[in-house]
């Protein structure tokens, strides 16, 4: 009974928290590493393109809701998720073709790129801002619970409750959904197969014919539609803050640095490393071991490693750590 | 820039002008220190912030006076604490000079790190525990060494310095995007020490009343040379104006007054470090890290050791921004570590850098000049746009009411949209780097 109590215990506050934080963090990740993996950088603009995308479902929603169209238990949010796509879409083409498309004909050094991507960072911080505040939103509606903490308690008899939330649920479905899409488009389609010639080798991809401007294209929307679902699912499972998303920039590019950049499998490992260390160095084991160890006995301190203040810089201190011990990453990403 | 502060002067207030002015005085010490890293030798710190919140840090260090009580209570451990950490270090540099390669020694680390780290928490939590219950509305904390705050400006640069050894130690030898995402991740770990470390630098309930090197408004005030010295300014007979309008003078002319002594200092240090910057530029030395620059592989061939160039003006550059750090917290009189956000403390600093003119020290302290300018005038003259094109929304519209509520943000548009127009038409900035001979 106490190791069922224990076991609860881990998955109600590490396992299901890190395993739909880490899905969360996959696809973002999955969006810098595809984009570094054929534009040759790393785009500094992500976190905030995130946010932009979370903003346009947002008011697709509030739209949808205000003419009453919802999607009964499921929330709202997910009809409006395609316009979200294609807004996105838009911008990211829109910043493609007046931003970096000039850069890339010149080809100009990869650090150009990131000081272009900080200024686009700097325009849709204010965009963003200008539309919609600074205030915390919630725009999840629909069923919040699947299972609640007290009835599952009732169920089974035991003495921790386990809570899952609907939005955990659908952040892990859409997140396999999307990356299957994503592993199917590489592997089977013709553009897929361009784009990962093009990221192995240019000059035999351009020596083959592959149209460039057509693989780039392509590239952006892929993102497009990761960097959306990613801040979609995020600002769901939370709430929508403008400043998370900037922070939520460093651990996305810790999960793609971690897992080798420019692997899209290496992004969605150090995805669920970086989460799943996030939340486990920063989580007091005490009252986990006391339901393991012997009857009456309990740890003196909290077992914590490190206080939950510390959570952003778990993932910078496993961002060190690989960059001294293996700084190609973990799937051998390309040598930077 | 002297016009258009002059401008803000006649329009707002010279009180606001001055104000302005000094920040742009630190801005311009930043982005120097910024443009030795990427100007001279192409390095993307993307970690500015981390130098300027250690020199913040040392200001307060140098000038608080000491907490006597929290040194009792928590002095020794804190003591405990800090041996074990250096001897834990050294250990660990110890077994990896002499014990040889293999699995043993990852062992022998491993268990040595971990023992370490064990006691180091014991002592630590014992001490923060104490510390930090010291009077906890007051102090809270270890205080500093109770030193005249201007020597804390080169305090901020040494500590700077030594953050920089340690963050090359691990960043430098990376690719450029690899270096920035490091150095960023490395500032924003030490934001959230500072704002976490509560017995070292009071957290986010901040340290305020920090010493100043200025004389202060009140005494100022009540000083009756000032009050002459106002009196011959504005040229006015005292029996003439009444009391009240004397006042009132009194007490503009004090803030001005203060806001010159400022001045006047970061223009000394500002002068200073423009001109070793401009020595250290035009000198055998300043020549090899350009061509280190320009051309890494060439330079290892001609027998430059690139890395170590490299470290030496990340260290150089940190320095200088530290000082410029300790400045900032000089002049706020405060030490806020809620405060410090890399898109005013890292990336602003870039826009500065990026427009003025990389490899150019004019060109850095003309581009934080006119940065630091938009930045701060760009409210007030977006919510005066709101203000006008809202005439007809009637007051209390919602709309109006958001608009005037994010006008603010529209400076980062601005900024964004500089720095997307500078890189693109002309990227070598306002003052190009003179005698290049880049491709």
């Amino acid at each position: 009974m106490d190791f069922l109590n224990a076991i609860v215990l881990l998955s109600n506050y590490v396992l299901i928290p890190s395993l739909v934080y880490g899905s969360q963090l996959a696809l973002g990740a999955l969006g810098v590493t595809i984009v570094f993996g054929i534009m040759r950088f790393a785009n500094f603009a992500h976190g905030e393109m995130m946010s932009f995308a979370t903003v346009s479902t947002i008011f697709i929603t509030w739209w949808f809701q205000s003419i009453g169209l919802t999607a009964g238990i499921l929330p709202t949010a997910l009809l409006a998720l395609p316009f979200g796509i294609l807004i996105t879409g838009l911008l990211v083409w829109a910043t493609e073709r007046s931003v970096f498309s000039y850069y890339r004909q010149r080809k100009s050094k990869p650090v150009i790129f990131v000081i272009a991507s900080v200024g686009v960072m700097f325009m849709l911080n204010g965009v963003v801002r200008l539309f919609i505040g600074t205030d915390e939103i919630i725009f999840m509606d629909g069923l919040k619970f699947l299972i609640k903490a007290g009835e599952f308690k009732k169920w089974s008899g035991l003495n921790e409750g386990l809570a899952l939330k609907q939005t955990q649920v659908l952040t892990v479905l859409l997140a396999i959904l999307a990356v299957a899409w994503l592993f199917w488009f590489l592997q089977k389609t013709k553009m897929g197969k361009a784009m990962r010639a093009f990221s192995d080798n240019e000059d035999l991809a351009l020596l083959s014919g592959i149209d460039p401007e057509k693989v780039v294209r392509a590239t952006w929307f892929i993102s497009a539609v990761l960097i959306t679902l990613a801040g979609v699912l995020y600002g769901l499972d939370k709430s929508y803050k403008p400043l998370i998303y900037f922070h939520l920039l460093l651990p996305i590019f810790a999960a793609a640095i971690v897992g080798g950049i420019g692997q899209p499998l290496g992004a969605i490992l150090g995805g669920y490393i970086v989460a799943f260390s996030e939340v486990a160095a920063t989580y007091a084991f005490k009252k986990f071991l006391r339901y393991l160890g012997p009857e009456g006995w309990s740890p003196e301190d909290l077992v914590q490693l490190l206080s939950t203040e510390y959570k952003f810089a778990v993932s910078f201190l496993i961002l060190v750590l690989v960059l001294l011990i293996r700084p190609t990453g973990l799937f051998k990403g390309r040598v930077l | 820039m002297a016009l258009l502060l002059g401008v803000v002067g006649a329009t707002q207030s010279w009180n606001v002008s001055l104000a302005i002015l000094n920040l742009c005085l630190i801005s311009a010490v930043m982005s120097l220190g910024l443009n030795i890293q990427w100007g001279y030798a192409g390095l993307f710190n993307a970690g500015v912030m981390a130098s300027t919140a250690l020199g913040g840090l040392a200001a307060v260090l140098v000038s608080h006076s000491p907490v006597g009580e929290a040194w009792a209570v928590g002095g020794l451990d804190t003591g405990l604490a800090f041996v074990t950490l250096v001897l834990t270090v050294l250990g660990a540099w110890w077994i990896r000079k002499k014990v040889p390669e293999g699995p043993l020694r990852r062992v022998f680390f491993l268990v040595w790190l971990l023992c370490g780290y064990a006691l180091l928490r014991h002592f630590y939590e014992q001490a923060s525990l104490n510390i930090e219950a010291v009077d906890p509305a007051q102090t809270g904390f270890l205080g500093g060494l109770g030193l005249p705050i201007l020597l804390s400006w080169i305090a901020g640069g040494v500590a700077a310095a030594g953050l920089a050894w340690i963050v090359g130690r691990v960043a430098l030898g990376l690719r450029s995007d690899y270096f920035a995402i490091a150095t960023l991740g490395i500032s924003e770990i030490m934001i959230s020490i500072l704002k976490n470390e509560d017995w070292l630098t009071r957290g986010v309930k901040n340290v305020t009343g920090l010493e100043r090197p200025v004389p202060y408004e009140v005494d100022l005030q009540q000083s009756q040379w000032f009050i002459d010295l106002v009196i011959r300014l504005h040229s006015a007979d005292p029996n003439q104006v009444g009391e009240e309008a004397l006042q009132e003078m009194v007490m503009s002319a004090s803030g001005v007054f203060v806001k010159l002594c400022y001045s006047g200092l970061f223009l000394t240090v500002l002068l200073l470090i423009l001109g070793l910057a401009a020595l250290a530029l035009n000198s055998p030395w300043g020549r090899m890290m350009r061509a280190i620059r320009d051309n890494e592989i060439a330079a290892a061939a001609m027998g430059k050791d690139v890395t170590n160039r490299h470290r030496q003006v990340f260290i150089l550059g940190s320095a200088v921004i530290g000082v410029a750090g300790a400045m900032l917290t000089t002049l706020d009189g405060q030490f806020t570590p809620g405060s410090y956000i890399p898109l005013r403390f890292t990336f602003l600093i870039w826009v500065m850098v990026i427009i003025g003119g990389s490899g150019n020290n004019l060109g850095a302290v003309l581009g934080a000049f006119i940065t630091w300018f938009t930045w701060i005038e760009a409210e007030p003259v977006a919510l005066w746009a709101v203000e006008n094109l809202n005439s007809f929304l009637s007051e209390g519209n919602p709309l109006r009411q958001h608009f005037i509520e994010v006008a603010p943000h529209l400076r980062m548009v601005v900024m964004g949209m500089i720095l997307i127009l500078v890189l693109r038409f002309r990227p070598a900035g306002i003052l190009p780097e003179k005698n290049t001979n880049r491709t």
